[in-house]
């Protein structure tokens, strides 16, 4: 009897964590379909949806053609994508450099230095961009490539603590004895514990080959050029350009908006594990 | 102990008093002649090497440096003014470039940062000296060129791992920090540009403007309303993510439940679209001839109303958060989650402990304990959110309330879109804009601190209640 009554309680609230769950879900994933929805929509003046249902529901890929040919679209995919290769590489690389070093080895300075990279964290970055700008400009190389590169993975030194405390975990009998055996420093280094902090690895590259893909504060105070604009910033103008160019554009931005997240997604998707991994191990080490 | 005590070296100005009162005529000519103790020994390379660094950092500061360091320290920031000056003996106007107080101050900055540089390799040269004094009193030898390049990938291995990525940190962080805080002391704004116009020092004044009421020019009033709401904002932000994040996930993990992948991946995709593109998107929704009014056929001011002190604004920044926010704490609390010691639970349920007992005793607790750290970075994180706002209200709707003085603040302003809209603005307030800089670098910095305190004071107990 009270064992039948235990059931069909377990079973309503599993009926209400399914109701909540569903009811969330679409929440969430609603305004991704309306996006979706708006990306494959055929426009006949205007992209604007005005009405929940609109008069014409024809759906087809003008939005993507006029994407690609009548806005520079695809030269901004391509600089994205060389500003986000190399400022990813070049940001792993220094993290992984600094974190190694403050973590696995002992040298006077050690303290000091982590104290100081803690302190400069915490200026907020936008109060130097235009300092920033200058010194670009000094060095004469606004509106290019190069210096989003170097201003994505100019700071890249203070993010060393999620590697950090990911390296504090690789215990030190390894390399003992490998040092013991007569490796030097960078063999230890490029053979031991790299392999070992993969997770964390993946999860640097991650996020600082996404960062460039969404960041267009940056790119809007270095870079005047159309041709040089990153994906962010061009979807971004598309629709706050001009007074009109939202009901113009919309439906091509949600185009543009949708071809960046499906490449995010594919990342994403691919390399889940590491990068829920990657965020527990930085929230856990704070 | 007395080993320990050795290793201990004493700090860098008494090295130095020591390599002078102790050191060979070699170390003490090194004090001026960079390079001359190692040339004196026979370390040609490394000695040459040192000499090369200070004859082209001294002409770097007879020729370019030394007047913009002149020029930091003299107390004037430029005084000549460029234009067009009549000639009198060849009877035309000639233009004549002035001084940028801009420019002469980032150059000040660049060569004074360049100058501890040369002041470290300064000391390095001597100590190296000095080293070798030590060494052939002890009758070693000499360590050689070589010997010095393998330390590096040995003993020494930090110094090539640390050297390129602070490169980037000096010239991308620290330059532009130093010149930005050096601006909060400036009267840097838009009735000061150069090379139009030159700005100059002005000691505290723009702190005091801040922080006084001034007949009107204060900005304390605008300030305390904007740090009120980053606060209220932050604290918002950061615990309904949180607390939303921790029950879906718990929902998700309940037993029973299937497709749980399928759950996450719901919440998960609305992380794969960036932040700027959903947060469009929100605003576009939710404008005032946006398809949220034409679907309940209103005239809502979503983002734009402001009445109550923006109240409505204000909630719908929060909501539209919770929903950009959640996914990433689900995911970070369903790591967690199944972590949780199970005895914890087995125990509970022994004692015939109800759901809600063991969620209130066991899993908050244990979660809050983990991931206290995290709480205050994402809170930090917060006061310093500036997509959200930005792309949602672009810190408006525009409340004559908060135009105190042309402070430029409006009413869902956070310090940085503050900060920012002060930079680019028509009109813009480097200097203001300084100073609230440093106002967020001080709160930041405290709540770290408390942050780093915590996270100590947990290692050493190590231990949950």
């Amino acid at each position: 009897m009270t064992g039948n009554f235990l059931k069909i309680r377990k079973h309503a609230s599993n009926l209400l964590v399914y109701a909540i769950l569903v009811t969330l879900g679409i929440l969430w994933v609603l305004p991704i379909g309306y996006l979706v929805y708006t990306a494959f929509r055929v426009t006949p003046s205007t992209g604007i949806i005005n009405t929940l249902f609109p008069d014409d529901l024809r759906l087809g890929f003008s939005n993507f053609s006029r994407l690609f040919g009548d806005t520079l679209f695809s030269q901004w995919l391509g600089n994205t994508m060389i500003v986000a290769i190399s400022s990813c590489a070049l940001t792993t690389a220094f993290i992984l450099m600094v974190s190694y070093a403050l973590s696995r080895l002992r040298f006077r300075l050690r303290r000091p230095i982590m104290n100081v990279l803690l302190v400069l964290g915490m200026f907020p970055g936008f109060m130097s961009m235009i300092a920033v700008y200058f010194i670009l400009k000094a060095m004469g190389l606004t509106n290019s490539l190069l210096a989003l590169v170097l201003v994505y993975s100019g700071s890249a030194a203070l993010s060393y603590y999620i590697c950090t405390g990911f390296f504090d975990t690789v215990p030190r009998a390894m390399e003992e004895a490998a040092i013991l055996d007569g490796a030097s420093q960078p063999i230890v280094f490029w053979k031991i514990i790299l392999p070992m902090a993969k997770p964390i690895i993946v999860y640097t590259v991650l996020t600082s080959f996404i960062s460039p893909w969404c960041d267009f504060i940056f790119v809007n105070t270095i870079i005047n050029d159309r041709n040089k604009y990153t994906v962010a910033l061009g979807l971004y103008k598309m629709i706050n350009a001009e007074k009109n160019s939202f009901n113009d554009n919309f439906t091509v931005f949600c185009a543009g908006a949708l071809v960046v997240g499906a490449i995010i997604v594919t990342l994403f998707m691919s390399m889940q594990k590491y990068y829920v991994e990657g965020i527990t191990a930085g929230a856990v080490k704070g | 102990m007395g080993k320990k005590r050795e290793r201990i070296k004493p700090n860098v100005f008494k090295r130095l008093i020591f390599a002078f009162k102790d050191g060979s005529y070699a170390t003490r000519l090194s004090f001026l002649v960079m390079g001359f103790g190692q040339i004196a020994r026979g370390q040609l390379a490394k000695g040459f090497s040192y000499f090369l660094f200070q004859v082209l950092f001294a002409l770097y500061m007879i020729f370019f440096g030394g007047r913009y360091v002149g020029h930091l320290f003299s107390g004037n920031l430029g005084s000549r003014l460029s234009g067009e000056r009549w000639n009198e003996s060849l009877q035309i106007f000639e233009k004549v470039s002035g001084d940028n107080s801009f420019l002469i101050l980032l150059y000040g900055v660049v060569s004074l940062v360049l100058f501890c540089v040369f002041l470290t390799v300064w000391a390095m040269n001597v100590f190296g000296s000095y080293e070798n004094d030590a060494r052939l009193e002890r009758g070693q030898e000499l360590s050689t060129f070589r010997a010095d390049l393998r330390s590096l990938i040995n003993e020494k291995f930090y110094i090539p791992l640390l050297l390129p990525p602070f490169l980037g940190l000096l010239v991308f962080t620290v330059m532009p920090l130093i010149f930005m805080v050096l601006i909060a002391f400036t009267n840097y704004d838009y009735a000061h540009m150069p090379p139009g116009k030159l700005f100059d020092w002005v000691g505290f004044k723009n702190f005091q403007a801040m922080f006084s009421l001034a007949d009107g020019a204060g900005f304390a009033l605008v300030f305390l309303r904007v740090l009120v709401w980053t606060f209220v904002w932050a604290f918002f932000a950061t615990f309904t993510n949180y607390f939303l994040g921790l029950v879906i996930a718990m929902l998700i993990h309940k037993k029973g439940i299937k497709l749980k992948a399928l759950w996450r991946t719901l919440f998960v995709v609305a992380i794969a679209v960036p932040q700027f593109v959903t947060l469009l998107l929100m605003q576009k929704i939710l404008d005032g001839d946006g398809i949220l009014n034409k679907i309940l056929s209103t005239n809502i001011l979503w983002l734009a109303d402001q009445r109550y002190f923006s109240l409505l604004p204000r909630t719908m920044i929060i909501l539209v958060n919770i929903w950009i926010g959640v996914p990433y704490t689900l995911l970070m609390c369903s790591g967690i989650l199944l972590n949780v010691p199970t005895d914890y639970y087995e125990a509970a349920r022994i004692d015939g402990a109800s759901a809600p007992q063991i969620f209130f005793k066991i899993t908050l607790p244990y979660m809050m304990h983990i991931t206290a750290p995290y709480l205050i970075t994402q809170f930090v994180g917060n006061i310093n959110n500036f997509n959200v706002i930005w792309l949602l209200t672009g810190g408006g709707p525009v409340d004559n309330v908060y135009y105190g003085g042309g402070s430029q603040a409006q009413s869902t302003d956070l310090l940085v879109t503050w900060l920012y809209r002060l930079t680019t603005d028509q009109n813009p307030k480097y200097n203001v804009a300084s100073v609230i800089g440093i106002v967020i670098f001080v709160i930041s910095a405290a709540l770290s601190l408390i942050t780093f305190n915590r996270a100590s004071a947990t290692k050493s107990e190590d231990a949950f209640q």
